[in-house]
Formats: C-alpha cells, structure tokens, sequence
C-alpha cells in the first residue's frame, strides 16, 4: 500500500506535552457524547419513518464498525460481508419459521453456524493478499446469495421470507420505539467493546500485521491465527445483527446478502476513515440518510452518489474522519508552535 | 546456544546460503560479515523462521528449530531487526515498541474486549517499559511521536528497542548502523557492548568493520553464500582469504 | 449428445470471448496502475448502448459500432484524468471506491440520457443460424469470436512491436524506471484506461445484437471479468485470454448439464477454488517476499 504524503505529519495518539498514557480520556468524551446523541434523539424524530431511519443507520453503524475491525485495523479486505448479515438473518428466519425455534436460541444457533463457516472459509482465503483476497471474499458473498435466492423450499427464493418478531420471556418487541432502544444500546454497546478491543494488546497486534506481517510474527504475533481470529469475530457480529434486523424487519430477501450490500459496507468504512471507529458512524449516517435525500430523482441519485464518493475520496483520501481531524490536530499544534519531532 | 549446521537456501537458480555451519556461543557477540550478496540477511531469515532452510539444520538450546514459525521462535527468546525497516507505520512509536511485548502481554481478543481487570495495569506498566527503552536505544525524543513521522536513523533505534521489548535471550541486529552517521554509530556501538554485558547474546550483520571488529567476540565471514572464515577478530583481520575477498573489496568501495 | 456438447461448447465460447475481452480491459488498468477498475463494466455497457441508440437514430451500422467503441475510449481516459489520477497516492481501498463512484455516475447518467428500457443492435449478418455438425452457431457469434481474435492479435503487437506499447509495458514493471528512461507515465497511465475502456466497448457493442444491453448490464459482466483475470492470474495477458474463455465453457456447460439456477454462482465457485489452491491464479506468477 502506497502512504499519502499526509501521512507523514504527526497525528500522535497521545497529546503532544501529556504523559505517556494510553488512548483514555478522549475515548470516554466521543462516548458521551455519542451516548447523548442516542439518548436525545427520539426527541427530535417526529415519526416512525424517521424511527426507521434511525434504526437502519444503527445497523448499518455497527456492520460497519465490524467491517472495520477486519477491514481498517487488520488490512484485511473483504468485499463479501453481507454475506454473513445474511447467513444470520436467514438463520433465525429459517430456525423460527421452520423450526419452531424460539427467537433467542435460534440467534445464537445462526451465529455459531456462521461463525464455522467464517472460521471454515478464513484459513484458507485468509493466506490471499489484496486484491485476490477482495476477489475471493465478493466471490463468497455472492455465492451466498445466490444460494439464498435458489433455495426456495427453505428461503423463499427471489421473493424473499417473513421473519416473526422478536420475544423473548414472553415479551415481544414490538414498535420501532421499542426497537430504536435496541439498536441504540447495541451501536453503544459495540462502539465500547470495539474501543477496548482496538486499545488492548491483542488489538494492538492486529494493527502491528497490518502494518508488517513480518514485524508482527517476529514479535511473536500468529499472525494466520490473529487474522482468522478478527474473521471470525467480525462475521458472527454481523450474523448476530442479520438475526436482530430480520426480526426488526419482519420480512427478508436475498438482497441484504448481495454484493450491492456488501460494497456498501465497504463504502461506509472507507468513506467514514479506514482504523476509525466514529469514521463507521459517520459512514453509516451517510449511506443511511443519502438514498432518503436523493430517492425520487432516478438516475440522477446514482450519479451523485458516484460524484460524492469519488469526491471524497480524492480530497479526503484517508476518509472523512480521520483526514479531518489530521487536519485540525495539525492546525492546532502549529498554532502552539512546533510539532512532535 | 546457536549451532547451525550444513545449512543452504536456494531462491531458484541463485544459492544464497551453501552448506553453512558455525555455532554461536551464550552471551558473546557474533558479527556476520561479507560483500553485498553474500547470505547474510538470508542467514538471518532462516534462523529467525521467515524463510524455511532447503537443507541443513539449526539448533537452537539443544532443539532443532529448522523450519519453525518466526512467532514460535520468538517464545523461544529470538528477537531481530530488518535491515530494510519492519516499521508499523499506522501505529505511534511506542506502539511499535510494545508491539514487540507482544509476548509478555495477555493479548486474548476476549480479555482486551472485556477490559479483563489487571489488563489496563499490565499494559500501563508495559508502555513505562517501552519507553524507558526508547530512551535507552536513544530516540527518547520520540516517545509521542508517530512512526510514520519519524526520521530514518530514529527508526533503526526504534527497531532495536521494540526487539528489546521481547526481553530476548538471543538477539539478531542486520545492519544496525546502515545510514546512520559516525556518532550516531558509535552509540549503537556503546549499546551493543552495554548489552552483551548485561549476558545477552548478540549477533550482528554489519558493514562497519571498525564497529564489528571492537564489539565482536567472534566472526563468521560469507562469501557467495559460502563459510570464508570463521574465527576472533583478529584472526579474521589477519586470514589472507578474508583480505582478498572482503576487506579488499571494501576498500574499493572506500 | 456430442453435437449437444458442441452446442455449449460454441456458446460457451462466445461467452468466453466477452468475459476475455473484460478481463483483458482488467489486467491491461491492473497493470498500468494496480488499480482493480470495478467500472470495466460499465465501459462494456456505454459501447454497447452508445451504438444501439446511435443505430436506433438512423446512423449506418458499422459508423454506430466504431462511434460507441470511441464514445466509450473517450469515457475511459476521462475517468482516468477526472477521477483516477488525482488520488494517485491514495490507498488501494480508496481507489476501489473511487472506481465504484464512477461506475455509479456512468450507470446514473445512461440511465437519465437513454432510458431504463433495454437496447438492442441489429446482427451485423443476419439472424439466421450456420449450421456446423449438427450444432448451430449465429452469424453474430462468429463475429464475437473473430472481434476477440482480432483484440488479441493487436494487442500483442501493440505491445511487441509499437514504442508507445512497450512505454506501457514499462510502466507497469517499474513506474519510477519508466519515467526515468523517458515514459510519458501519466499519458500511459491515461491511455491505459482509454485502451482498456475500448477493449470493453468493442466486447459491448459485438456482444449487444445477442443479449442486448440496459443501463445495469455492466456490472455483471465487469465482474464476470474481474473473475476471469483473477483466475487466469491478474495482470497476466494470457491469463485473461485463458481465464475469460475458460470460465466461458464452464458456464455453458453448467449451465447445459448440470443446472441453471446456479450457472451465475459457478464463476465465483470456480475461482474460488482456484485461489485456495493456487493463490496467484491459474497463469500468474508466484510473489516473492523479499524481507
Ligand atoms: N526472497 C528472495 N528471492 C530471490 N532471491 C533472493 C531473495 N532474498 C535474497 N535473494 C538473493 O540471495 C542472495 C543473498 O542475498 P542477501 O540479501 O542474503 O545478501 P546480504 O549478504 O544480506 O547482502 P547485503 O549486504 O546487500 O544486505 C542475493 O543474490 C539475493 O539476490
Ligand atoms: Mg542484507
């Protein structure tokens, strides 16, 4: 991978004069306030449609915060992901309408069974290097949705199948009111779990492979085992957000686990900043709010949608979030005179 | 603590290494020299596991190790630098240095999700480490720094501390003082010695000779791949083969 | 049964000779630039569509088809200058979007200046079928096949025999060596993109009479491609030849013997296959990592 001469300035994680601590205290002021903005923001959503709204960003939000653990911290490209949103979905949906399995353990079933695949599918795939990884992975993703979409007795086929709602001890979440809380409380609870995760030793690791795999095994990382590891981990939190959406949704087709889908998520973690996790975030609330800005206008939609990527990505070639805030780091350390070295 | 015998690595028609054996001592410093070409990072990448030997054997305390994972060699207490940077340049300096605590760390996914109780506190303390080392291999200036944001010199130190970081009880440095100016090689000098005394092995690819011949205890010379010499630094400065072969060509380029 | 085998075999090689010639237009950008160009696709699409309407209005058919085949070239290289080149630095990921963008504003924009509707060309000699031992063959797959001869011959002179070809060449070796013996990098760079596109859009406009193209036929076939220079090995030009013809054949006779549901999966199975046991593809050379 080439560096953007960008690069070269200081963006230390650390405050030029503090102590040498870890990343600490700014974590907990991006996670109030991201904890203030949920919490508020019913508030302001005038309607269910907006709830909707809402509810699908959050998704988007947290697939794509589980994109980047592979994608941004560990360089690992997938152009496949939808494919296990999908497995997740189609899982529950199978084991509950099929199966009579409760909602619960029909979501843990759905994720252990992709979790499998993933681990199945990632020791061979996981050897590949940038592009014939992408090709292997958007292969993997479509191969699953074509499976989707011809395996009619189980699927419905094309048309797609309904999914019951979620209960759970007798209670069932019904109402996008009731699931906003949901979906809210899991991009919190994600956004955490990803934080302490990228700040520990063994996301430090993921970073050190993405940034030399020679570095990191001779440090001692397993470096095939670390990559398979975030494999794993990101495609059973998509299957388990493909399970929750399917009963939020309450109606699912081949589509969530098509290719369109899968660069989509792509687009977020890349648009929002690749190793960024509020980059995911802010992805996410483009790609869920732009199509509701620019439905209506057929052809001229996609168009923009194309000039806005190609236009953010040629000015903004790190992503949205952290070329910014290079950019204001940068402007505040020259005012104090003098940068890290 | 070392003993490589017979070794070779073919790349294709090229033999890189052939039929190479010497055995390194615990806790002196072995300096591996020759001409461009001759082995010596390929030597390295075979003991430290990033390339598999075509042939040959290496014992590492009592064990073969031919063929292992460079991450398995690592727990065993290897440690190395790359003579062609191995930075992290997505991570900040003191990152890359604790990126080679690795071992010494808890690094489950779980725990580092969980924030695991002790995880934090071990991991406080660890940065302390890295960068008391940092100071130590002398790029202290860099301790908030970015690695991508750093000079060349400052990287091949950084390099150094983040092998340290390992706590190794055999250390490989290639060309530790490539591109580095006349102080900035005496201190690396000064470093090695301090840490041979401290009972580390230390084994040293380097063009310097006047660095190699003060720090070494021994020497092994290459040339095309094959054992020239092997011996003290003074017999190594006195061996007519050595002379016309390496120092001689030296001299040239000087 | 053999003329039956015949059958597929004929269409599965003018299939193949699509697939090679977007794969060629593949590994021709990949190797220019590394740059993994998801809107091959749509310069199939804007040939093939471009010489459909411009034949629908009353232009001469061999002027439509020369017309679209530029009108796509002339999209090429644009992309190149107005969207590739200015990130040349960013990282491969960023890249990918960025070619994703453009093949979004070339579908958006076809679809706003020639509809949604699908467009056909009519077959440049007729529609009735040639008879060949009991199998048949249209006129218009006869063209498709001569068109991927004809692309194949001339780019192995071009780059054999023409300095600008070897400037190419050159620059995908070694794009710093290139420019100091004297390449124009960035006007290889940007004829690389304009060859690619027409390479696409000559597959696009002979390919158009059989299938006929809408605004989204693109991307189906950009991938198809993107799979078969993978599996030929990316950046190899005989591997795209291979690869395209290749995965051509085992759609048809997937598509013939075994079952149609899942002909549009076999590409992706099949190159996944591929790459689990020969990571660098069928043709490709093994990297080697020097440390
Ligand atoms: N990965 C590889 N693939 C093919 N050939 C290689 C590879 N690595 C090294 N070689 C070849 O092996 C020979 C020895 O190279 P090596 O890098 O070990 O030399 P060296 O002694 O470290 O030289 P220098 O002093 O320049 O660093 C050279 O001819 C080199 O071209
Ligand atoms: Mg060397």
């Amino acid at each position: 991978m080439t560096h953007h001469p960008d690069q070269s300035l200081p963006r230390s994680r650390q405050s030029i004069s503090g102590p040498i601590l870890g990343p600490g205290s700014r974590r907990v002021v991006g996670l109030a306030a991201l904890a203030a903005v949920v919490a508020l923001l019913p508030l302001l959503l005038p309607n269910a449609f907006y709830f909707d709204v809402a509810i699908r960003i959050a998704i988007l939000a947290v697939n794509g915060i589980a994109l980047n653990l592979l994608m941004g911290y560990t360089g690992q490209i997938s152009l496949g992901h939808a494919g296990f949103f999908g497995l997740g979905a189609y899982g529950s949906a199978v084991l509950t309408t099929h199966f009579g399995w409760a909602p619960l353990p029909a979501l843990l079933a759905a994720a252990g069974l992709t979790a499998v695949i993933a681990w199945g599918v990632a020791r061979v795939i996981l050897r590949l290097r940038g592009h014939y990884l992408a090709m292997a992975t958007l292969g993997l993703g479509i191969i699953i949705s074509i499976v989707l979409g011809n395996e009619a007795a189980w699927t419905g086929g094309p048309d797609g199948m309904p999914v019951d709602g979620f209960s759970l001890f007798g209670l069932t979440l019904s109402g996008e009111r009731q699931w906003y809380w949901v979906f809210g409380g899991l991009l919190i609870a994600t956004v955490i779990l990803a934080q302490n995760l990228i700040d520990s030793p063994a996301g430090r690791a993921l970073q050190a492979l993405h940034g030399s795999e020679t570095a990191a095994s001779v440090a001692g990382i397993d470096v095939g085992r670390r990559k398979i590891a975030v494999f794993v981990l990101s495609a059973t939190v998509s299957a388990m957000l493909g399970s929750l959406s399917a009963h939020y949704s309450g109606y699912i087709n081949p589509g969530i686990a098509g290719f369109l889908q899968s660069v989509e998520l792509v687009i977020i973690v890349v648009l929002g900043g690749m190793a960024s996790i509020y980059g995911s975030i802010f992805g996410a609330v483009v790609m869920g709010l732009l199509p509701q800005i620019l439905a209506g206008y057929e052809g001229w939609d996609s168009v923009l949608f194309g000039v806005i990527l190609v236009v953010t990505m040629i000015f903004l070639p790190r992503g949205v979030v952290p070329s910014l805030a290079t950019r204001l780091r940068s402007a505040g350390v020259t005012g104090k005179g003098g940068a890290a070295c | 603590m070392l003993t490589v015998a017979n070794l070779s690595k073919r790349f294709g028609g090229v033999h890189a290494v052939q039929d190479v054996s010497f055995t390194i001592p615990r806790g002196c410093v072995y300096s591996v020299i020759g001409p461009n070409g001759a082995g010596k990072t390929t030597l390295f990448n075979l003991i430290s596991g990033l390339y598999t030997p075509t042939s040959g054997s290496i014992g590492f305390e009592g064990q073969e190790i031919g063929g292992a994972a460079p991450d398995q060699l690592a727990r065993r207490g290897m440690s190395r630098t790359f003579q062609n940077l191995q930075i992290c340049r997505n991570l900040s300096a003191i990152d890359n240095v604790m990126v080679g605590a690795h071992l010494t760390l808890n690094s489950s996914m779980v725990a580092g999700m969980l924030r695991w109780p002790g995880l934090s506190r071990a991991d406080r303390a660890c940065r302390e480490r890295a960068a008391a080392l940092m100071e130590r291999v002398g790029c202290g200036a860099f301790i908030r720094a970015d690695a991508a944001a750093m000079p060349y010199g400052a990287l091949k130190r950084l390099e150094i501390a983040r092998a340290l970081a390992s706590e190794p009880k055999i250390l490989f440095l290639d060309e530790p003082a490539a591109g580095l100016n006349h102080t900035e090689t005496h201190g690396i000098q000064t470093l090695v010695a301090d840490l041979a005394r401290s009972g580390l092995t230390v084994v040293v690819v380097e063009h310097d000779m006047k660095l190699v011949m003060s720090v070494s205890d021994r020497i092994l010379v290459l040339n095309y791949g094959r054992r020239l010499a092997e011996g003290t630094p003074s017999e190594i400065r006195e061996n007519p083969e050595v002379i016309a072969a390496y120092l001689g060509a030296d001299a040239e380029e000087d | 049964m053999l003329p039956e085998l015949l059958q597929f075999i004929l269409s599965g090689m003018t299939l193949g000779a699509m697939y090679m010639l977007s794969a060629l237009g593949f590994s021709m950008i990949y190797n220019a630039s590394g740059v993994i160009n998801f809107a091959q696709g749509e310069f199939i699409m804007v040939g093939g569509m471009a010489a459909s309407f411009l034949s629908a209005a009353g232009v001469p058919l061999p002027l439509a088809c020369v017309a679209g085949v530029m009108i796509a070239g002339l999209v090429g290289g644009l992309v190149e200058r107005m969207a590739v080149a200015p990130a040349r630095d960013a990282e491969v990921a960023s890249i990918i979007i960025i070619t994703i963008g453009v093949s979004m504003i070339l579908r958006g924009l076809t679809e706003i200046l020639l509809g949604k509707r699908p467009h056909a060309l009519p077959h440049f000699s007729g529609e009735a079928p040639l008879a060949l031992l009991g199998a048949t063959i249209l006129p218009q797959s006869l063209w498709v096949l001569a068109a991927g001869a004809l692309i194949v011959l001339g780019l192995s002179l071009f780059f054999g025999r023409t300095r600008i070809g070897k400037g190419v060449l050159a620059t995908s070796y070694d794009r710093l060596a290139a420019q100091l013996v004297g390449v124009d990098v960035r006007r290889v760079l940007t004829l690389s993109f304009a060859l690619s596109a027409v390479i696409g859009a000559v597959g696009g406009v002979v390919i158009a009479p059989i299938s006929t193209v809408a605004y989204d036929t693109g991307m189906m076939l950009g991938l198809k491609g993107f799979v078969a220079a993978t599996l030929g090995g990316l950046g190899s030009g005989p591997g795209a030849v291979f690869g395209g013809l290749f995965l051509g054949l085992i759609e048809a006779l997937t598509a013939g013997y075994v079952s149609s549901a899942y002909k549009d999966a076999v590409p992706f199975v099949l190159v996944f296959i591929v790459l689990v046991l020969r990571p660098q593809g069928l043709l490709g050379a093994k990297p080697t990592d020097r440390i």
